[in-house]
């Protein structure tokens, strides 16, 4: 009964003709034939296009990827410059408010300066004119003062001199060239 | 005339063996030369011969013929899908994961730079052992690679390929000499010479049991399984349910092993493959 799962008989006993392990050339021949036709029929139908395109779209791929890296590098490199453009304006702009102010600055003392200078000057000159007109007028009321002195002298002489003054006068006068 | 000598043979085994012999199990795991429809009746295949060699066509070259044209169709199929655009849909999605399955996980790292020479023979391997293991889970269809004679076949082309690849890349005494160890007795030589020539041999004679034998066991399990219905005829109740589910369950893992020994096949043929183009030396 049991003789069905021995497998002794599987292998060594089939009255039918032949047993599992029989090797039988006809199927070796065919199989060769059918997968050496079938390697080259798909290899020419088959794998040559499907593997291109495996290929072609990993490619696409990877440009792709490679692409959007690039993008992102230059979009980066953009963003780097605007950023150094504008600290540089602004450095730039900075710099040009420090230099109108310092020059401002320097116009502002040196028109103070100009104007004090000035000013002065215009005092000294005031002072110098008035010196001078001082002077001047000093000088006038001298020789006005010399004038009417002569004058009044003149009169008072007119009116005291005679000979005996006269003559105590000039002697005084020799007497002192002497002495000298 | 032949022809019906040798049915009238076959019915009285089947008859014969029916009886409660394993005959009947071997007669549906065996190669013959018509295709059986029972209870539909059966199909003679011709009987050819070339040079005195029987190349006639049997159950198991006829079904390795049509999974050859299946795979062709589909495979167009798919490689038509790829004219119309680069995304993949629909089957070219399943075909696509075992491409590059095949070609990243068992070709690339085994054979190394220029493997693309390879891939399309490894990919025909794995397709045509894949789906050939696979049919025999169809009624009425047979496992194609159950038989040796089918394995041997593909084995000997993977002999032939490993030593093409040798060649190819070292020489041909670049290679042979390559297979002996350097800085070797000469006295070593006189074992170590007989053990690399039997070791070129061992390798495909591996692959070609090991596929025949896992092929061939699955069935023979769930036939089996299924007899124990007929051998315990008087228990029929209790015996069906389990040795049923016990021969699904295989049915189930036959599946996994369809896939496991595709993959074990030109996982293996690429490693002897790689291993023949990077000697050391």
């Amino acid at each position: 009964m049991l003789t069905g799962l021995n497998l002794s008989i599987l292998i060594f006993a089939f009255e039918g003709g032949g047993t599992i392990i029989d090797v039988n050339p006809g199927v070796i021949f065919w199989t060769i034939v059918t997968f050496v036709i079938l390697m080259f029929i798909l290899k020419k139908v088959a794998w040559k296009p499907i593997l291109t395109a495996l290929d072609q779209r990993e490619s696409s791929i990877r440009e792709s990827l490679e692409k959007a890296e690039n993008a992102k590098e230059e979009a980066e490199k953009i963003l780097l410059k605007n950023q150094e453009m504008l600290s540089k304006a602004d450095e730039e702009s900075k710099k040009l408010v420090n230099k109108s102010r310092k020059y401002a600055d320097g116009l502002k003392e040196q028109m103070l300066k100009e104007s004090k200078e000035q000013a002065q000057k215009i005092v000294n000159d005031a002072t110098l004119e008035i010196e001078r007109q001082r002077e001047a007028a000093f000088e006038e009321l001298k020789s006005q003062v010399a004038e009417i002195a002569v004058q009044a002298a003149e009169k008072i002489l007119r009116k005291n001199l005679n000979m005996e003054t006269q003559k105590k006068i000039a002697d005084n006068f020799i007497n002192e060239i002497t002495k000298n | 005339m032949t022809n019906t000598i040798q049915d009238t043979v076959t019915v009285a085994d089947t008859v014969h063996k029916s009886e409660g012999g394993s005959g009947w199990i071997l007669h549906h795991v065996l190669d013959s030369h018509k295709i059986d429809f029972t209870p539909f009746g059966s199909i003679n295949l011709p009987h050819l011969s070339l040079f005195g060699l029987d190349i006639s066509i049997t159950k198991h070259i006829f079904f390795s013929w049509i999974v050859a044209l299946l795979l062709i169709v589909l495979l167009v199929i798919v490689a038509k899908s790829y004219k119309k655009s680069l995304i993949p849909k629909g089957i070219t999605n399943l075909f696509e994961i075992i491409i590059i399955f095949v070609r990243d996980e068992i070709v690339k790292p085994t054979i190394g730079k220029g493997y693309e020479y390879f891939l399309p023979f490894h990919l025909t391997i794995f397709f045509f052992v894949l789906l050939s293991n696979l049919f025999g889970l169809i009624p009425y269809s047979t496992t194609v690679t159950s038989n040796i004679a089918v394995t041997a076949a593909l084995a000997g082309i993977s002999f032939v390929a490993i030593q093409f690849a040798g060649i190819r890349s070292n020489g041909f005494f670049g290679y042979f000499k390559g297979l002996i160890p350097s800085g070797m007795p000469a006295l070593l030589l006189i074992i170590i010479i007989p053990l690399e020539i039997l070791g070129l041999f061992t390798k495909p004679f591996a692959l070609c049991i090991r596929l025949f034998a896992n092929m061939i066991a699955g069935h023979v399990v769930i036939l089996s399984l299924i007899g124990l219905i007929f051998i315990f005829k008087a228990f029929v109740y209790v015996v069906a349910p389990v040795a049923v589910g016990f021969a699904l369950f295989i049915y189930l893992l036959e599946i996994l092993v369809a896939l496991i020994q595709a993959y074990i096949f030109t996982m293996l043929t690429a490693l002897f493959i790689g291993m023949a183009v990077h000697q050391e030396h």
